[in-house]
C-alpha cells in the first residue's frame, strides 16, 4: 500500500462539534433530499432538456398539424390548440411518474441511496416527502416550463395568462409523483411499473379529455372519467390557456390535491415499515 | 446477560427484543459502552448482531426493551442523537451519482452542515482514510477497501462521539484490514467511542477492550478479551493433525488433556499444562503438533460451537 504515508491523525478530536446541535436545526430536511436530486440531474441537464423539449414538439407538430388537418375545429378551436392543452398535462404526468418511479425506486432499492440517508439525521417522511416534491414539483416544472414554451413558439398561446398553468402543472406534478410514490414503496422490482403504465397511466390518458373531449366518450365511461385526476387537470390547464372560464376550478385543484396528499402521505407509511422494519 | 451501567455511558441498552414473524433476532440484549472505548459485538452469522445496532441506532424499532444512545433515548429521539453519530452499514451504500468529493459533502449536507465548511473538510477526511488523490474518482471506480474507507470517512463527516461499525472489515486483503484497523485507532486514540461487529477474532483482540460474545440472539459472554481468555478456557492449546490422529484422541485425549475437540483431521487438546501431553505423542512419529497460546478464537468456539451457520 502506496497511501500509508500519507496517513495523518484523525481530524477534530472533539466529538460533535460539526454536527450542528440539534435544537439549533429549524431546517427543511426534505430540502436536503431535493438538492441531492438536483445536483445528479445538473449532471445530465442538456440532454434532459432536450428531451424536456423535443418531446413535446414532435407530438405537437405530428399530431396537431398532422391530424389537425383532418379535423374540424374541436370545442371551437383549432385541434393543435385543444391538444396542446392535453399534451400539457399528459407530459407533466409522464415526467413526475417517471422520477417517482423508475427513479426513486433506483435509489430506494438498487443503489440503497435512501437508507444512506437514514444514517444521519434523517427521518424515512423527509426523504420521501423529499422524493415527492422533486419528482412533483421540480421536474413536472421542468417539463410543463418546456411545453409552454413550445406553445408559444408555435403561437398556440400569447400574453401572459397561460403563465398561471404554471401552479396547476405542479398540482398536477404532485397528484402523480404521490401516486407513484405508492408503487415504488411496494414494489419489487421495476416490472410493477410497466403494469402501474399499462393499467393505470395510460387508460387515464385516454379518458381524460387529453386527445379528444370527454364528452364524446359514452355515458358510464364519462363518470368514470370524472374521478380521474387527470381529467380535472385537464379542465384547468385547457381552460386556462384557451382563456375560457374554469367551471369548477376548487372542485378540480381539491381532487388534484388530495390524490397527491393521500397517496405521499400512503408511500410516508409503507417506506417505513419497508425500510425500518 | 446485562452488566451494570457506568454513568460515562455513551451507549445503554436493556433488555432488548425483536422478532421477525415471530421469529426471535435479539432475545434480551442489554449492554452499556463508556465513553472512549471500543467495544465489540462477536458471534456467528446470524446472531443478532446487525439488527442489535439497529436497534441502538434507531433504524429498527424493538419489540421491548430499551436504549440509550449519546444521553437520548431511541428510537424516540433517534434521529437527535444521530447528529452525534457515525454510521458503517454491513453494506456500503456510497451514493454512485456522485465523486468521492460529492459523496462526503452531500452527506455533510444531511446533518445541516454548509456546503462550504462541508468542502473545507473534505481534504482531511480523504488524507485520513487514504484517499488522498481519489478526491475526483467515481465510487465504480473504487476498489473494495478504498469504498470501506470512503465509507469510514463519510461516518466522520459530522466529527461523531461515537461510531458504529457493522463488520468493518469483511471481505478486504490483509493489506486493507491492516489499514483499517490503523485508521480505528486512531479514532481510538483521538477519543471517539467506536462500537463494532466481527467475526474476526484477531480484529477484536487487537482493538476491542471489551467485546460481547452473540449467539442465537443471546449475549452469553461480555467482558475483555483478556479475562474471558482465563476465565472461559484452558492456557494451552495443542493442536495435533496428521495419519492416525483419531487413534491418538482416542487412547490419549481424554487422559492427556482436560478438554479435547476432534474437527475434521485435527485434534484441538486445551490444557493447563501441555507437558504430558507431548510427552504421548512420542511413540507417534505421523502425528504433528502445534502448541500455542489460547485465544479469543478458542473461548469463541467454545462458546458458539463448530458448527457452520448460514
Ligand atoms: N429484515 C429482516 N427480516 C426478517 N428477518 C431478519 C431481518 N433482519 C434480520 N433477520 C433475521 O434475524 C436474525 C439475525 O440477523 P442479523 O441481526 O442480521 O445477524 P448478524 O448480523 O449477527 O449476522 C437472522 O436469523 C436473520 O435472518
Ligand atoms: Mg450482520
Amino acid at each position: 500500500m502506496t497511501d500509508r504515508s500519507a496517513l495523518q491523525p484523525m481530524p477534530g478530536a472533539s466529538g460533535g462539534t460539526l454536527g450542528v446541535a440539534p435544537d439549533a436545526q429549524a431546517r427543511f430536511r426534505p430540502l436536503q433530499v431535493i438538492g441531492r436530486n438536483f445536483l445528479v440531474w445538473r449532471k445530465l441537464m442538456f440532454s434532459s432538456l432536450v428531451g424536456n423539449l423535443v418531446d413535446p414538439l414532435i407530438f405537437l407538430v405530428g399530431l396537431g398539424y398532422g391530424l389537425g388537418a383532418f379535423l374540424p375545429a374541436l370545442d371551437g378551436v383549432p385541434y393543435l390548440n385543444f391538444l396542446a392543452a392535453g399534451m400539457l398535462c399528459y407530459s407533466t404526468m409522464n415526467s413526475a411518474s417517471f422520477e417517482a418511479l423508475w427513479s426513486a425506486y433506483s435509489r430506494l432499492a438498487v443503489q440503497r441511496t435512501w437508507e444512506g440517508i437514514l444514517h444521519a439525521p434523517m427521518t424515512v417522511r423527509d426523504v420521501v416527502l423529499g422524493e415527492w416534491l422533486w419528482a412533483g414539483a421540480c421536474k413536472a416544472l421542468l417539463s410543463g416550463v418546456a411545453i409552454l414554451l413550445v406553445m408559444y413558439g408555435l403561437g398556440v398561446v400569447d400574453g401572459l395568462r397561460p403563465l398561471t398553468v404554471l401552479p396547476v402543472v405542479v398540482l398536477i406534478g404532485l397528484c402523480f409523483s404521490g401516486i407513484a410514490l405508492v408503487v415504488t414503496t411496494l414494489a419489487r422490482s421495476y416490472d410493477s411499473f410497466t403494469y402501474y403504465f399499462t393499467l393505470v397511466i395510460t387508460p387515464m390518458m385516454f379518458l381524460s379529455g387529453v386527445f379528444f373531449p370527454r364528452n364524446s366518450l359514452p355515458e358510464a365511461i364519462r363518470l368514470v372519467a370524472r374521478v380521474l385526476p387527470l381529467s380535472h387537470g385537464v379542465d384547468l390547464v385547457r381552460g386556462i390557456t384557451l382563456g375560457r372560464p374554469l367551471e369548477h376550478p376548487l372542485l378540480n385543484i381539491a381532487v388534484l390535491l388530495g390524490y397527491g396528499l393521500l397517496g405521499v402521505a400512503l408511500a410516508i407509511r409503507i417506506a417505513r415499515r419497508r425500510l425500518t422494519k | 446477560m446485562t452488566d451494570p451501567v457506568p454513568t460515562a455511558a455513551v451507549l445503554a441498552v436493556r433488555e432488548l427484543r425483536k422478532s421477525y414473524g415471530g421469529v426471535p433476532a435479539v432475545r434480551g440484549v442489554g449492554f452499556a459502552v463508556p465513553a472512549g472505548e471500543c467495544f465489540g459485538l462477536l458471534g456467528p452469522n446470524g446472531a443478532g448482531k446487525t439488527t442489535t445496532l439497529r436497534c441502538c441506532l434507531g433504524l429498527t424499532a424493538p419489540d421491548s426493551g430499551t436504549v440509550e444512545l449519546a444521553g437520548l433515548p431511541v428510537p424516540q429521539a433517534a434521529r437527535e442523537a444521530r447528529y452525534r453519530v457515525g454510521v458503517v452499514p454491513q453494506f456500503d451504500n456510497l451514493d454512485p451519482d456522485f465523486t468521492v468529493t460529492e459523496n462526503l459533502v452531500i452527506f455533510a449536507r444531511y446533518f445541516g452542515i454548509p456546503a462550504a465548511q462541508a468542502r473545507a473538510n473534505v481534504p482531511k477526511l480523504l488524507e485520513f482514510a487514504g484517499l488522498g488523490d481519489k478526491a475526483t474518482a467515481k465510487i465504480d471506480a473504487l476498489s473494495g477497501g478504498m469504498k470501506r474507507r470512503l465509507t469510514i470517512a463519510r461516518s466522520l463527516v459530522n466529527d461523531p462521539q461515537v461510531i458504529f461499525m457493522d463488520e468493518p472489515t469483511t471481505g478486504l486483503d490483509p493489506q486493507a484490514r491492516h489499514l483499517v484497523w490503523d485508521r480505528l485507532k486512531s479514532l481510538l486514540n483521538a477519543g471517539k467511542t467506536l462500537i463494532l461487529t466481527t467475526h474476526f477474532m484477531d480484529e477484536a483482540e487487537r482493538l476491542c477492550q471489551r467485546v460481547g460474545i452473540m449467539d442465537r440472539g443471546e449475549l452469553i459472554a461480555l467482558d475483555s478479551p483478556r479475562n474471558l481468555i482465563e476465565r472461559e478456557i484452558e492456557p494451552q492449546v495443542v493442536e495435533i493433525y496428521g495419519d492416525g490422529v483419531r487413534d491418538w484422541a482416542a487412547a490419549f485425549g481424554r487422559t492427556a488433556s482436560s478438554r479435547i475437540e476432534v474437527a475434521g483431521e485435527t485434534a484441538f487438546c486445551y490444557a493447563h499444562d501441555a507437558t504430558a501431553l507431548l510427552a504421548t505423542l512420542d511413540g507417534w512419529p505421523r502425528l504433528r503438533a502445534l502448541k500455542r497460546a489460547a485465544n479469543l478464537e478458542d473461548v469463541f468456539i467454545k462458546l458458539t460451537g463448530r458448527d457452520i451457520r448460514d
